[in-house]
């Protein structure tokens, strides 16, 4: 026992530019951790918005389908893409993230966890753009 | 406080006693993140990959959906987990960046008001709406309103 214990570094070496061996220093760890958070806060904003179009069914038929339609451009369909890839990120971190924290295994691995669910991530991604932009880019302006 | 000040990690702290709610809160995310992941991906193939697609949601599409018992609770189960996954989440970010005390309890109870609030609106939306509600027989949507199934509530 004559190791010392675990080692604190000091402020002024955690708050340096050059990377000391400390936690989060741009490594996968980090960047998961950084993309977790950026995609949660844009989901949490689009249910905002999403629990308030939905709404919209009881003030009348007419004013639903006319926020719907809105969702219906080229432009919103881009963004429904970059919304579905945000929650499918948040998704498959998630449960690595779990996997983490239960299973020895998956602690030991969570670095070839992470560019597992960016595979995963890529493929699920791709088939839903696959599917989902030409619907967006067919029947513009159609119903 | 700076980080000079802060005690070292895992010296113990007195904790007080009773309801761990951190801890609940922890483990919520992680049993609400699993039912997530199946009722948002559900959601988005029902929605999004099926049929036409997102030209085929309209009025008449959410009103078929919500006259079905499977699907209300589907969307209460979503409507629930999601908010108070989303605030949880949101409360988080707020304890790591917000370092004024004022500040963090106004926009911490702000989140649980607009969580609240919302899944007041989502949950009456869902159970107490009425399809023919103030549909006329002159509105384009008479017809379809007709053909629907009555809401089983």
């Amino acid at each position: 026992m004559s190791a010392p214990s675990r080692v604190t570094p000091s402020v002024a070496q955690t708050t340096s530019r050059t990377p000391r061996g400390t936690l989060y220093r741009g490594n996968e760890g980090m960047w998961s951790w950084v993309l977790h958070r950026i995609t949660g806060v844009a989901i949490f904003f689009f249910l905002l918005v999403h629990i308030l179009d939905t709404a919209l069914i009881r003030v009348a038929p007419e004013a639903y389908d006319a926020v719907m339609s809105t969702y219906k451009n080229p432009i919103m369909g881009i963004g429904e893409t970059f919304l579905v890839a945000a929650i499918v990120y948040h998704a498959f971190n998630g449960l690595r993230i779990i996997a983490v924290d239960l299973w020895p295994w998956a602690t030991r691995h969570q670095r070839q966890l992470w560019w597992t669910v960016l595979v995963v991530w890529l493929v699920t991604v791709g088939g839903f753009a696959a599917r989902h932009l030409p619907i967006v880019f067919s029947n513009i302006g159609g119903h | 406080m700076t980080a000079d000040t802060l005690a070292a990690p895992r010296s113990s702290v007195p904790r007080k006693k009773g309801v761990n709610l951190e801890k609940w809160g922890w483990i919520y995310m992680r049993v609400s993140g699993v039912l997530l992941v199946v009722l948002i991906f559900g959601h988005l193939y029902f929605n999004l990959l099926l049929g036409d697609g997102i030209h085929g949601i309209n009025w008449g599409f959410v009103a078929g959906k919500l006259a079905d018992p499977f699907w209300q609770w589907w969307d209460i189960l979503l409507l629930w987990l999601a908010l108070i996954h989303g605030a949880n989440g949101m409360r988080t970010i707020v304890n790591d960046y917000v370092t004024g005390q004022t500040a963090r309890r106004v926009l911490i109870w702000a989140l649980w008001v607009a969580a609240g609030l919302l899944i007041l609106l989502g949950t009456l939306v869902v159970f107490a709406f009425d399809p023919c509600n103030g549909v006329t027989s002159d509105s384009i949507f008479w017809e379809q309103c007709q053909n629907l199934p009555a809401p089983r509530i």
